[in-house]
């Protein structure tokens, strides 16, 4: 059996606001394709003020199913409508104390079936924008779809680029034969063979990096392009991010959507800054912008006038190349 | 009460005079058996005792014939990996849509590897098709390999006719026997049957013991070579205490055979038939004329597996779903779409399976609570209301599926 939280357990042993609300004036029917699992939430907003004074759910699923369904409905109950637009599927596995991974799907329902019934009662037509497939790598909970994607947009050859793009894979590593079958599938389909043994694109992008050191001006345009090919993988979770400063070699960013808050962040940044690294070829450290005041000090403190790194500085970049030494073999400049 | 165990399809209980009986094999006669010396001098005698145990129980002829194995797995992977290496030419292989995982992931990886696999399907009932089975058999096929038995519903296929058949087409034969050794009748020297798996925890002996049964004469190449253990034939030190057990539990198998097909199958027609009497909307699943005595498969429609199970434990009663939310892969039950059972159905199906340790006042106690727990998860259905499902349950809940 699956290890459920207490939480789960008291939501679907004492489900609350279970069944269809009477007068709804909104109505969101959704189902996942992986499990079969389907929801029905049906809302009464108040015309004038937009909230959401009742919610009910009807469920057809597994426990988690159930327990995602009524927390949704005890979280979004006195919430505005665009209030309530804004809860992710990580707020409702966050409220819920954990779900295991194989079931974050069942909190990606009531996420959607909250939208869905939210542009029913403004009379939009919801359209889902996600397609879920087996799930593959258990510890980042990736599917099929999700990696054959990243496999096609990014021209992705190897398991270790499959990796670097979507997280799957990085952890347990169990998933990798199942993540080179994908890739053979998808070079085959472009007419390609799959070779265990080819660089990573990583590799590939930085014979090809420039070597001359950057200005500030081509660093940012760099970093903003390095993020916009990241962008895809976040948003299938229901995140994004957002450049706000960059300082020396310092990228502050804002997580946001599913992202912020999420305990995968702090994994997420340090995935951004290894891909920032390997592409530009170059030292470069991703911090939160909340943490701007505080790290950009210590930063100014280890810069001289024209904003380049002090001795001190270099010693501390070289030290943590020293810990990276098998993801990004680059020089300092 | 104390807790119901109804999921002996799954694993069983050690039975205690197989626990008594290899206890010496882990505290005096621990030696390894190829040594002599006094550690191991009994060890050889416990070991051929089991194998006569093994071969009372699935009549055989030879005590020769049997091989001991880690598990049911390695039986299943050791006789299809051996048909394919002694025939290199021949690369067909014939089973079916609904085996377990133990075959159908081996036959998808050989696919791969150029393998041409015919997976048999079946009628709604479970059953298969012999016409088109025969029309299948070829000199191009390198073994056939059908369950006796199916896990989830209990059906019984026809192996004895289909050996006979595949026998008759030069056709190497091996099944897939883990649920079926124990809870039926079997005498194996009166079959074409050339190989047959089967595992220690179904029948009340300790999970990590298997047996592959191998028809003497039958053309074979190890999975595991190395030492001399089981005649050349699967090498590894002999998981004495393991195997001692098995043999016990055979044995209790062959004395209990008559209790299983009369007092077992009392218990689960008559769960059965309290349930599809009392509770609207739900029917049996599988070959209802020709099953395992012990198990029952019960679609509960408009609800989902896991669901039920984790009210089911919250009484202390344990059975298993064919739900895809119970399985870790989350895939629904292979076994319910090749039987096309409707998908509202499918996701609450629950397999209650019998043992001779379970009693009639168990069977009780499930029938008083499964309505009510039926009936609360489908008042959190959207497929239903009050007293019964929506009309056009398919059609008033039409969800957008991602």
């Amino acid at each position: 059996m699956w290890d459920y939280s207490d939480k789960v357990k008291e939501h679907f042993f004492n489900p609350k606001n279970a069944g269809a609300v009477v007068d709804a004036n909104a109505t969101g029917e959704v189902g996942s394709i992986s499990c079969g699992d389907a929801l029905r939430l049906t809302l009464k907003v108040d015309d004038d003020s937009e909230i959401i004074l009742e919610a009910g759910f009807q469920t057809f699923g597994c426990g988690s199913a159930i327990a995602s369904s009524s927390v949704l409905t005890e979280i979004i109950k006195g919430m505005t409508l665009d209030d309530a637009l804004k809860v992710t599927n990580q707020d409702i596995a966050d409220q819920l104390e954990g779900l295991p991974p194989e079931k974050m799907h069942c909190s990606v329902m009531g996420r959607e079936a909250l939208q869905a019934a939210i542009a029913n009662y403004r009379g939009e037509e919801w359209k889902d924008d996600h397609e879920e497939g087996a799930l593959i790598c258990k510890c980042f909970a990736i599917d099929a779809v999700m990696i054959e994607e990243m496999v096609w947009a990014n021209k992705l050859r190897t398991v270790e680029d499959v990796t670097n793009f979507t997280k799957a894979g990085g952890g347990c590593a169990a998933c990798h034969e199942d993540i080179e079958a994908i890739l053979e599938k998808v070079l085959a389909e472009k007419g390609e063979k799959f070779d265990p043994t080819a660089a990573p694109v990583a590799a590939r992008e930085k014979i090809a990096a420039v070597k001359a050191p950057l200005t500030n001006l081509q660093r940012i345009k760099k970093i903003e392009q390095v993020l916009e090919s990241l962008r895809p993988a976040l948003m299938a979770d229901g995140g994004d991010v957002e450049l706000v400063e960059v300082i020396g070699n310092t990228a502050y960013v804002n997580m946001t959507g599913a992202c912020n808050g999420c305990q995968m962040a702090a994994m997420t940044i340090a995935g951004i800054q290894q891909r920032l690294m390997e592409v530009m070829g170059e030292f470069i450290k991703v911090v939160p912008a909340s943490e701007m005041s505080t790290t950009a000090r210590m930063q100014d403190d280890c810069m001289d006038a024209g904003g380049r790194a002090t001795q001190g500085a270099v010693a501390e970049v070289e030290q943590c190349m020293e810990q990276l030494p098998e993801l990004v073999n680059i020089e300092v400049a | 009460m104390a807790d119901i165990y109804l999921d002996n399809n799954a694993t069983t209980k050690v039975d205690p005079a197989v626990v008594d009986v290899m206890i010496p094999y882990f505290l005096e006669q621990y030696g390894n058996p190829s040594s002599i010396h006094k550690f191991a001098d009994g060890v050889a005698r416990g070991l051929k005792q089991a194998r006569q145990q093994v071969q009372a129980l699935i009549g055989c002829e030879h005590d020769s014939e049997i091989i001991f194995t880690s598990c049911g797995t390695e039986s299943n992977s050791t006789a299809i990996l051996s048909a394919i290496k002694a025939q290199p030419n021949k690369k067909e292989i014939i089973t079916t849509t609904v085996e377990h995982p133990a075959i159908l992931s081996l036959c998808d990886y050989l696919e791969k590897e150029g393998y041409t696999i015919h997976r048999m399907p079946v009628d709604k009932a479970g059953r298969l098709n012999l016409e088109s089975y025969k029309r299948l058999l070829s000199d191009q096929v390198a073994i056939v390999s059908v369950m006796w038995a199916n896990n989830e519903t209990g059906t019984i296929f026809p192996v004895a006719e289909m050996a006979a058949l595949a026998n008759a087409a030069g056709v190497m034969f091996h099944t897939d026997a883990v649920q079926a050794v124990g809870k039926i009748p079997m005498m194996l020297q009166d079959t074409k049957i050339d190989m047959l798996s089967l595992s220690g925890h179904k029948l009340h002996a300790p999970k990590g013991i298997g047996v592959l049964y191998l028809r003497r004469g039958t053309r074979y190449r190890p999975l595991l070579r190395g030492g001399h253990q089981e005649r050349g034939r699967r090498a590894g030190t002999e998981n004495s205490a393991s195997i001692v057990g098995l043999g016990k539990a055979c044995e209790l198998a062959l004395e209990y055979i008559e209790y299983e097909n009369t007092k077992v199958k009392a218990m689960r027609d008559r769960l059965e038939q309290g349930i599809t009497g009392q509770i609207p909307h739900c029917f049996v699943t599988g070959d209802m004329y020709n099953r395992l005595p012990n198990t029952t498969d019960i679609a509960f429609e408009y609800i989902e597996g896991e669901s039920i199970l984790m009210l089911l434990n919250k009484f202390g009663i344990a059975a298993s779903s064919g739900s895809a939310c119970t399985s870790g892969s989350l895939e629904p039950s292979h076994v319910m779409r090749a039987m096309d059972i409707p998908y509202t159905a499918a996701h609450g199906t629950i397999r209650f399976s019998f043992s001779r340790y379970n009693s009639m006042a168990e069977v009780d106690v499930v029938l008083k609570e499964m309505p009510g727990i039926v009936a609360t998860l489908r008042k959190l259905s959207p497929y239903w209301s009050g007293d019964g499902p929506v009309a056009n349950p398919e059609q008033a809940f039409a969800p957008t599926y991602s």
